[in-house]
């Protein structure tokens, strides 16, 4: 087995001596590139601070929520705080750190030179600093950035909405615009460009759940560019899509939404299942279990997420019928998802697992996304989604999927990868404190909100009833934990790309992959000629 | 509960501030004994039927995520233990069986399936909105709710507004919270133990959610639609709640009180609001003295106005203007009144002649012209308000 590796790795290397290609100097590099390394990088600083920024949106509000009475900000400047930290999460940290990740990772994992549409991947980066520009510009304007909420329901986002409103909608159609052409380029990438011998189903988990969210992407987009210029004729053009008043219906701008929603959830998820499958078997130093039922399983959550929008509706007054499907639909996509946790816990069963720190986040991720999974299941249910439904037990279900989920895997993966990136290792002992500090702190902050959502606490409220103060105190607490933890891992960070030690070219010793068959760090420029997929490589 | 509570209002305000860490450390150490923070930890099982429903579906619900939990997690941890590197294990490289997956697809369908059944039986329940004895429409305003008791033929019998009763003051920390602090009201809405209330429920303005812990419902009041609920409580009592979609700036600040009364006084209670809302109709065509006129007219603005324009009059520019010394309030009355009226499309100024009455409208225009700095020279009655409606007076 060993000599095919080498053979694979000779190929390569004696290609790379022909090829010294050098990156341009200063900020035209940045500007100007169309390399997918370089624009994954992009990608992945700009969500950092994207992460930082509406990191700092959660921290004014969790201070404001510390304990009852107005103190340090006004009902009317904490709904902006909420609408901008929901809008930059969404948008501006996870998923641009996703597709940052797809641009690092997918040529590399496929055995391609580049991505598919190397132009467009710059164009589709450099859009997206403008658009959140623009989004935050809103709040030093006169009026307040938007205040309704990331969801944005009309009639409070359209006749009742700031003048900054319009503003707003364009930045929409910018990140819109920005996901549909990356995910066109991943589509193309993956479609037409592996390497020969890399099939479709020999691909990794991580390429076959961007692959899918890719469509999905590209399914949904386009329904909120719809939405969103609805509203701006609602605002400036007289129409009357979402005014009862006019012929229109509130209630259809909230099915569009979610039409749109749902499916953006599961956008913010399955790349993180990819991550974690890749993770998971490297540290056990045992082969994915089950790797065709993941495949179906993704593929069958991205399905489903089409026909589940209106349980984010439970309350607002649908008929019975309608009641009754959505809430049969939603428990099913607990089936698929249940399958993957098996998958994963299956994987570690019996395996001989080390505890490095990309490890101890995946980890955490089964674990505390599966207690995310729990409160959904929960929420399916309708009736008791009548006592659930705009509490904080919401804020608690959906931040354990997208933090402790989406995020760790994000984390996770910078840990894993980072030695690919850069050639150096990140300090271990740093890394574990960036682990259990967030474990400890993201669980602090979110676990009492499943208590003060039962309680009876209302989300998107700056003062609240007393019997609510000390869950509230404790999950602030928990927050500043969190928060200031984040700085560590830009310090393991830097510390790592500055002076770590030089990683190997395999850097961990249970990982497979065409990435780890290339040089630490990884050249400016890979598989200029298609790498032979061997055996150990790739699922087979 | 009630010691508890006792016990947080005694220590709001600013002794709170010294003593977080010890409430932290209190609290930590009741999580863990257990005994007296049980009923905040959980959902209300509430005082109707369906409350007690919804109850027992959430905990069915949870305890099946527990034992799941259990098994997943049981697994994992085992895993950690025992399948380390450093125990000197070997890696199994078994990674596949389509019979094991088909089990752990199969079963949980079976468990969704259990779980459906019961959960649809509920729905059915609660969507059986006929056969009430009385109905009242619950109207979501910027930042209100609106109380319509109706006749069998949907006529208004009489209605009226319900605010926020927390005092300014313990909202922005300067005197101690009392024990429902953002949970009262001045009007609470009142309804008879025992029998079956329908309520209609839809907005002004923007969306809305009119929610009651206690009695297990919940849902959107949406402008131009009529959503149904219904509820029989049998113990009289007063319940909170409160609004649970954001609606803007003061979406944490419309609570929601039921009293339940007992049948007998809530039938006195009702028959003296007819006899009010009578006298009141009677009112519309007196002549009012400047000083009652100003009495009423402060108590309407502070309840309709300050939100936005500010109990000093000075709003907050430029999203809500100032009235003292304004061009409007200094101007024409009838250009004031059709103002308050009408409300101005597209802002948060809304139309109050859907909300009050000649005799209100005419107290507060009239107020807002002679409060703080303001000296118009005339005085406004009721019938300037009808005559305005009317057509009268361009």
């Amino acid at each position: 087995m060993s000599d095919i590796i080498l053979a694979g790795q000779d190929l390569d290397h004696d290609h790379d001596a022909h090829h010294e290609v050098v990156p341009d100097r200063g900020i035209a590099r940045w500007l100007l590139t169309t390399n997918h390394k370089d624009i994954g990088t992009l990608y992945l600083w700009f969500s950092f601070i994207m992460l930082l920024i509406g990191g700092t949106m959660a921290l004014v509000i969790r201070t404001e929520l510390f304990e009852p009475g107005l103190q340090f900000i006004e009902p009317a400047f904490f709904n902006q705080m909420t609408t901008n930290h929901g809008l930059i999460m969404v948008f501006g940290a996870i998923m641009p750190a996703f597709v940052g990740l797809a641009n690092w990772l997918v040529p590399m994992m496929v055995g391609a030179p580049d991505m598919a549409l190397p132009r467009m991947n710059n164009l589709s980066f450099w859009i997206l600093p403008l658009a959140f520009g623009l989004l935050i510009s809103t709040l030093f304007m006169e009026g307040g950035g938007p205040n309704f909420g990331w969801t944005f329901y009309a009639p409070l986002s359209t006749t009742y909405a700031p003048d900054t409103v319009t503003y707003f909608i364009l930045g929409i159609h910018m990140m819109g615009a920005s996901s549909i052409m990356g995910s066109i380029n991943i589509i193309a990438t993956i479609l037409n460009m592996r390497a020969p011998g890399m099939t479709l189903m020999k691909m990794p988990l991580f390429v076959w759940t961007w692959l899918i969210t890719a469509y999905l992407l590209l399914a949904v987009m386009p329904v909120l560019a719809g939405l969103v210029t609805m509203m701006l004729f609602d605002i400036h053009f007289g129409t009357s899509f979402f005014n009862a008043a006019g012929g229109g219906d509130p209630v259809m701008f909230q099915h569009i939404f979610w039409f749109f929603g749902h499916p953006e959830v599961y956008i913010m998820i399955l790349p993180a299942f990819g991550i974690i499958s890749q993770i998971i078997p490297t540290f056990a130093r045992k082969p994915l279990f089950g790797y065709d039922s993941m495949v179906y399983a993704t593929a069958s959550i991205a399905f489903l997420s089409f026909t589940v929008w209106a349980h984010h509706m439970f309350t607002v007054g649908m008929p019975l019928a309608g009641q009754l499907f959505f809430m049969y639909a939603t428990l099913l996509i607990a089936v698929p998802t249940g399958v993957k946790v098996f998958n994963w816990v299956s994987t570690m069963w019996r395996g001989a697992m080390t505890f490095e720190t990309p490890m101890l986040f995946a980890i955490a991720f089964v674990v505390l996304f599966t207690i995310g999974g729990f409160s959904g299941l929960m929420l399916a249910i309708a009736p008791a989604d009548y006592q659930y439904h705009d509490t904080y037990f919401v804020v608690a279900h959906f931040h354990y999927v997208l933090v402790p989920g989406s995020l760790f895997s994000i984390l996770a993966a910078v840990y894993y990868w980072l030695p690919k990136w850069c050639g150096r290792m990140y300090d271990e002992s740093l890394g574990k404190l960036h682990f259990w500090l967030s474990f400890v702190g993201v669980n602090v902050t979110f676990f009492p909100q499943h208590f003060s959502g039962l309680a009876g606490m209302p989300r998107r409220i700056p003062d609240y009833a007393l019997q609510f103060a000390d869950f509230n105190m404790v999950s602030s607490i928990g927050a500043y934990v969190f928060g200031f933890s984040q700085l560590l891992f830009l310090y393991v960070v830097i510390k790592a790309i500055k002076s770590g030690e030089p990683a190997t070219d395999r850097v961990w010793e249970g990982a497979h992959g065409l990435e780890w068959t290339l040089p630490s760090p990884a050249p400016y420029h890979t598989f200029t000629h298609p790498p032979r997929v061997t055996e150990i490589e790739a699922h087979s | 509960m009630k010691a508890r509570r006792a016990r947080i209002a005694a220590k709001t305000g600013v002794k709170v501030k010294k003593n977080w860490l010890g409430r932290c450390i209190g609290l930590t150490a009741a999580l863990l004994a257990g005994n007296a923070w049980a009923d905040s930890l959980n959902m209300t099982s509430g005082v109707t039927g369906i409350s007690n429903t919804i109850y027992e579906l959430h905990m069915l619900i949870f305890w099946i995520c527990v034992v799941i939990g259990v098994v997943v997690f049981g697994a994992i941890f085992w895993s950690l233990l025992r399948h380390r590197k450093s125990r000197g294990v070997e890696p199994a490289q078994f990674h596949e069986s389509t019979s094991v997956e088909i089990a752990w697809t199969m079963i949980p369908t079976l468990i969704l399936i259990a779980m459906a059944w019961p959960a649809s039986q509920a729905l059915i329940e609660m969507y059986d909105t006929g056969g009430e004895d009385m109905t009242v429409e619950v109207r979501g305003y910027q930042w209100k709710w609106q109380y319509k008791y109706l006749d069998a033929d949907y006529n208004e019998t009489f209605g009226f507004f319900s605010n926020l009763a927390t005092p300014t003051d313990e909202i922005h920390n300067r005197s101690v919270k009392g024990e429902n602090y953002l949970l009262e009201v001045d009007n609470p809405l009142r309804i008879p133990a025992n029998r079956k209330v329908r309520f209609l429920i839809t907005a002004e303005d923007v969306i809305h959610a009119w929610w009651v812990p206690d009695f297990g419902i919940k849902r959107d009041a949406v402008p131009g639609m009529l959503n149904e609920l219904w509820t029989i409580v049998d113990q009289p009592g007063i319940y909170r709640g409160q609004c649970t979609e954001l609606c803007g700036k003061d979406h944490g600040f419309m609570p929601i009180v039921v009293e339940v009364l007992p049948e007998k006084e809530y039938d006195t209670w009702y028959g003296e609001q007819v006899r009010q809302a009578q006298a009141r109709k009677e009112a519309l065509s007196k002549t009012f003295t400047a000083d009652e006129l100003m009495a009423e007219g402060e108590q309407v603005y502070n309840t309709f106005c300050a939100t936005c324009h500010m109990p000093n009059g000075k709003g907050v520019p430029p999203v809500f203007p100032a009235l003292d010394g304004s061009a409007i309030t200094m101007g024409d009355r009838y250009a004031h009144i059709r103002l308050v009226y009408e409300g101005v499309p597209g802002t948060s100024m809304q139309a109050f002649g859907n909300q009050l009455d000649a005799v209100a409208l005419a107290a507060v225009v009239h107020y807002e012209r002679h409060a703080w700095g303001n000296d118009a020279a005339d005085v406004v009655q009721p019938r300037d308000v009808i005559n305005l409606i009317a057509g009268e007076v361009k």
